[in-house]
């Protein structure tokens, strides 16, 4: 439905954006077929879709935004992060906090104010930075707000040092690992090694009932498909084909007269954001968030999606994140032993034989090389 | 808009280490005018459009612009705002822009990321680039992407994004190197037909092309100009036949 307002607000088919209407349609079915197949088909019909189905779905879509952040960077304007997990996982974090704030007296410890961990950590009041939370406003200015800042101050001194290319994906990956091994430890007070889990209620809507996830995952559809025409309405801009100009031929972009350090540093800073949104989606929806979300490896995934979707079209890679972890539900499901090798191969693969990605397979004339 | 302001270059001494690059280089260049650069390797040319350019600070003279306007007291942005525009040697457009796009880009004006994300090409700025893509000769180029354009194409390309800033005094770097003899004709009527609306001043190696375009020709040797003048009478000059044409 969301989908559909986007669409009057920014017509993709005045620029010819195939690719995208088709993607944009298929989030209007989704946002129209999963609340009818799991409220209105009896759980005994062979079409019901499960409650673990519609979180299934959930994730994919919101390692889709992800993705799509990703590639906006990658993709257009030849920045290549290898620690975009982290936003996610701060936006996540920040979701999780608010989760946590909900729990209230229904904790282990029943403590009305402390959770679980800090209890059992002996911790006798709140740190400051939990202050706010239980506010559901004051946590969604946080999921933007802390990967955007975090991204903002990296991204100045990374950028106007000009640090580029590899150098920078490297400092990216120090980035996450860095995050990850502070929230691993207890005393940062983010609940250490494991993290948030057991949360009750949302807005005070039971976290369990399929209803909920219902309408968490119609969020998720349209802050996809906003983020999409934002990303989409961004590189068709002529701040977009400046982007491509930095990418191409930077010093050349500079000697043009554009401030190609601002630029790069606030696609950073909306690409940050839109991966801490995708976190804070993801978060109510599995239901946990612990350190290992910062893991390096995260990060490469979701490059890996990028560029097995095919890189500088938007909607590839969110087909590239969901093709590639329906395949890792499967595999991991069926054939445990092989998803690494199979994720491997496939990394190899796509590069040598689709340069463009699955979406470079599928439509002959796609947009971008 | 034509131009009207006197580049005149006073004096100037560039040294690197010792090594003077420029000694005691004086030259005006009016406005309108056509002038060509020739010197063996080494001769300065380069730096003296450093120095242009504010890419090189030297160590005495002066490089005034028009009336007032003192070069050496701006910054290399500031020079180009003012009305000197500078093509290198080997062109760079971007590869996957069209022709287009690559003007779009170089259009005067803004350069802010918010007010580019809004800016929208108005109907006098499609004009403009339209002329421009018609005197380089690419009008049927247009919507082609830059990395698909020949040698010649791209140096024409580049010298359009030059003319998209309005620049009073262009400078152009050895434009004929790598071109076919075709191109180069044509490159030769383009540069000829800037003269006037700009002042343009080309250096050059090809002496067939300088013959082909300048009124005036200025030889440099070891950074001082040792004749000028139209081409024949600088051909006959027993100085410049030593240093250079006779290598």
């Amino acid at each position: 439905m969301a989908a559909k307002q986007g669409l009057t607000i920014w017509n993709p088919t005045a620029s010819g954006d195939r690719g995208g209407k088709i993607f944009l349609s298929i989030l209007a079915v989704l946002a129209i077929a999963v609340p009818l197949l799991n409220q209105a088909v009896p759980a005994s019909s062979a079409l019901h879709l499960s409650p673990f189905g519609i979180t299934l779905i959930g994730k994919y879509l919101c390692y889709g935004m992800l993705a799509l952040a990703i590639d906006l960077i990658w993709g257009y304007c030849g920045i290549l992060s290898l620690g975009h997990a982290a936003f996610f996982s701060l936006g996540g974090y920040a979701m999780g906090m608010y989760l946590m704030r909900q729990i209230g007296r229904r904790g282990v410890y029943g403590d009305p104010v402390l959770p679980d961990f800090m209890v059992f950590l002996n911790w006798k009041s709140l740190p400051w930075f939990w202050h706010g939370f239980d506010h559901f406003g004051f946590a969604l200015l946080m999921v933007a707000l802390a990967p955007g800042l975090l991204a903002l101050v990296f991204g100045w001194f990374a950028f106007r040092s000009r640090v580029t290319g590899v150098y920078f994906s490297i400092i990216t990956q120090a980035l996450t690992y860095a995050l990850m091994l502070s929230f691993f430890r207890n005393d940062m007070g983010f609940g250490g090694n494991n993290g948030f889990t057991d949360f009750k209620d949302i807005l005070g809507f039971d976290l369990h009932s399929d209803t909920t996830h219902v309408v968490l995952l119609v969020v998720t559809v349209a802050a996809l498909a906003a983020s999409y025409l934002a990303c989409r309405g961004i590189v068709e801009s002529r701040a977009g084909r400046v982007m491509h100009a930095i990418r191409d031929a930077e010093s050349r972009t500079r000697f043009l007269g554009y401030p190609v350090e601002a630029f790069k540093l606030w696609i950073f800073v909306f690409s940050a954001v839109i991966a801490g949104v995708a976190g804070a989606l993801y978060v109510p929806q599995i239901g946990i968030i612990n350190p290992s979300e910062f893991s390096p490896i995260n990060s490469i995934e979701a490059v890996i999606w990028v560029a097995i979707g095919g890189r500088g079209t938007l909607y590839g890679a969110i087909a590239g994140a969901v093709v590639v972890n329906y395949a890792k539900t499967y595999l991991t499901g069926s054939f445990p032993e092989i998803w690494l090798y199979a994720l491997g191969a496939l990394f190899v693969i796509v590069p040598l034989f689709l340069p463009r990605g699955i979406i470079g397979l599928v439509s002959a004339r796609g947009q971008h090389k | 808009m034509s131009s009207r302001k006197t580049l005149s270059l006073d004096g100037l001494t560039v040294s690197f280490d010792g090594f003077k690059a420029l000694n005691d280089l004086s030259l005006k260049v009016e406005p309108g005018e056509l002038l060509c650069i020739i010197g063996p390797n080494g001769a300065g040319k380069t730096t003296m459009m450093d120095v242009i350019t504010g890419k090189t600070k030297p160590d005495s003279g002066t490089v005034r612009f028009g009336e007032d306007m003192d070069l050496l007291k701006l910054s290399e942005a500031e020079i180009v705002a003012s009305g000197i525009g500078r093509k290198f040697q080997k062109p760079t457009v971007f590869e996957q822009l069209t022709v287009f796009e690559n003007l779009e880009l170089a259009l005067a004006g803004t350069r802010s990321f918010l007010k580019t994300l809004l800016a929208r090409i108005s109907p006098l700025q499609r004009k403009r680039i339209n002329e421009v893509l018609d005197m380089i000769g690419l009008s049927a180029q247009r919507d082609s992407p830059g990395r698909i354009l020949a040698h010649g194409q791209k140096q024409w390309l580049e010298i359009g994004m030059l003319l998209m800033q309005n620049p009073e005094l262009l400078l152009v770097d050895e434009p004929v190197a790598g071109m076919t003899p075709h191109e180069i004709e044509r490159t030769s009527h383009l540069l000829r037909s800037l003269a006037g609306e700009h002042s343009v001043v080309v250096v050059e190696h090809d002496m067939a092309f300088v013959r082909s375009i300048a009124k005036r020709v200025v030889v440099l040797h070891e950074g001082h100009v040792i004749a000028e003048g139209d081409m024949d009478k600088v051909q006959k000059d027993r100085r410049v036949i030593e240093v250079y044409l006779g290598e």
